[in-house]
């Protein structure tokens, strides 16, 4: 790891001011995926803004119709929390799908989305539900917020405050873990609000989460696993690697989004 | 340089240190306190954990600084004198261990999983526990044993 200098705001005003004066500055949350990646050089940031004494970021709220959470909310936190189980269960058991106890104390939400990493949980469940990503400058829709494989509409200083979540009366997240990483090697996430339908994969697109519109329009006719039947998901563009084809992973989509809906219909 | 100070084991430490300081080097290599392992050094395998401020975690994915003023507790603070915590001796009578390299960590993560879930606890929930700490020689089945065991002792 390269040496770096470090900084502590406790505003997200002083975060963002520190990122706009130093160029190439990166910030830190639960450090989960950042440290890592700093040890092998991958990312050499000669400058860090720690978010851990930022007030106002963190927790999970009922607002509204929505569940709101901040960014710097651990995924244990959220994986507790009783007004997330409450409202939105499919959304409260993401984060205990992801890596171990010990992870999940550390890594947050702001930092999972922000990261966006192709195999991540909560993109999936981000684009699943709808979300709103809520920055220090604007409101992102999930639909526009993540644009490739680790990259995000996100300028270099704008911080994620809070994700806010709609709640859906129907929705579950199916994974399929990876057996030694723990990581997604799929996952899809399903949810019915109203009219809005929505099927997103995370693990198998080579572009990051994508959504399925034409597992989503079959679910507008009638919300149930028969629907998918029969219909399956192209393997170009899929990835393929030491751990899955792409004819395997389109082959998960089907599966898992068949198992998700049977799940979402039960709630 | 960074000024570092936080509590270790009971005691206050202050240190200067580089900033890349991970809070696993701190403790091994500042404070000589060698319990804490490093084995992958990629945010796996769980040799490392330790208790800050009573929760565990990764002390080779948390920067020295991260821990200013927190309460850190590593494998050497677990003991009363001589006699061993209720887990080590579990661990010891069970024999959950071969090499005891990743010990240390195990015995760091059991504490945790007894404090955040109590002193009765399964096969499965232990298993699934254990995802953060990986064994490379005993398959885990004494391991596991020995945390049910040592849950109990800890009432
Ligand atoms: C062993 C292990 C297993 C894991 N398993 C899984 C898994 O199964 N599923 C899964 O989804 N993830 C998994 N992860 C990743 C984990 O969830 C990370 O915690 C998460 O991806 C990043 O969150 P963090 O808070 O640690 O962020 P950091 O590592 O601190 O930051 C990650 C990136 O996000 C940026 N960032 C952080 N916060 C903000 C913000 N508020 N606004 C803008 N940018 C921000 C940082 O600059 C950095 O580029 C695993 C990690 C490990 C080490």
């Amino acid at each position: 790891m390269y040496a770096f200098t470090f900084h502590r705001p406790t505003t997200v005003r002083q975060a963002v001011n520190l990122l706009a004066k130093h160029e190439d500055a990166k910030l830190l949350a639960g450090g989960h995926s950042l440290i890592p990646v700093m040890k092998l050089r991958l990312a050499n940031p000669p400058v860090i803004v720690d978010l851990s004494k930022v007030e106002g970021i963190s927790g999970v709220e009922l607002k509204g119709r929505s569940i709101v959470i901040g960014a710097m909310t651990r995924h244990v936190e959220v994986a507790n929390s009783q007004v997330a189980k409450d409202n939105l269960p499919a959304l409260a058991e993401v984060p205990g799908s992801i890596g171990d106890p010990h992870v999940r104390e550390a890594g947050t939400i702001g930092g999972s989305v922000a990261n966006n990493d192709p195999n991540a949980d909560y993109p999936a469940a981000c684009l699943g539900l709808g979300a709103t990503i809520v920055t220090s400058k604007r409101k992102i829709p999930a639909d526009e917020f993540f644009t490739g494989m680790f990259s995000t509409a996100l300028e270099p200083d704008e911080i994620i405050t809070k994700i806010s979540f709609p709640i859906a009366k129907k929705a579950a997240y199916q994974k399929f873990k990876h057996p030694a990483s723990g990581f997604a090697l799929v996952g899809v996430f399903v949810s019915k609000r109203g009219s809005d339908i929505r099927v997103a994969v995370t693990g198998a697109g080579s572009n990051g989460v994508f959504r399925v519109k034409e597992f989503e329009e079959a679910l507008k006719k009638r919300f149930a696993p028969k629907s998918l039947e029969g219909l399956s998901v192209k393997a170009d563009g899929l990835n393929s690697d030491i751990h899955a084809g792409a004819d395997y992973r389109a082959h998960l989509i089907g599966v898992l989004a068949r198992r998700a809906v049977a799940d979402a219909v039960k709630r | 340089m960074t000024a570092v100070s936080m509590t270790v084991n009971g005691k206050a430490v202050t240190a200067d240190v580089d900033s890349r300081t991970l809070l696993v080097q701190f403790l091994r290599e500042n404070l000589r306190l060698t319990g804490t392992h490093v084995g992958c050094d990629t945010s796996q395998c769980g040799a490392c954990v330790v208790h800050v401020d009573g929760k565990a975690r990764k002390s080779c994915t948390m920067f020295a600084w991260q821990a200013e003023g927190a309460n850190v507790t590593t494998i050497e603070g677990v003991a009363n004198g001589a006699t061993l915590h209720p887990m080590q001796e579990a661990f010891r009578e069970h024999h959950g261990l071969q090499c005891g390299y990743c010990t240390p960590g195990m015995i760091m993560a059991a504490i945790d999983m007894v404090h955040r879930l109590g002193h009765e606890l399964d096969d499965k929930t232990i298993r699934q526990e254990l995802d953060g700490n990986l064994c490379r020689c005993t398959g885990y089945h004494n391991i596991v044993k020995a945390i049910a065991a040592g849950a109990r002792a800890m009432k």
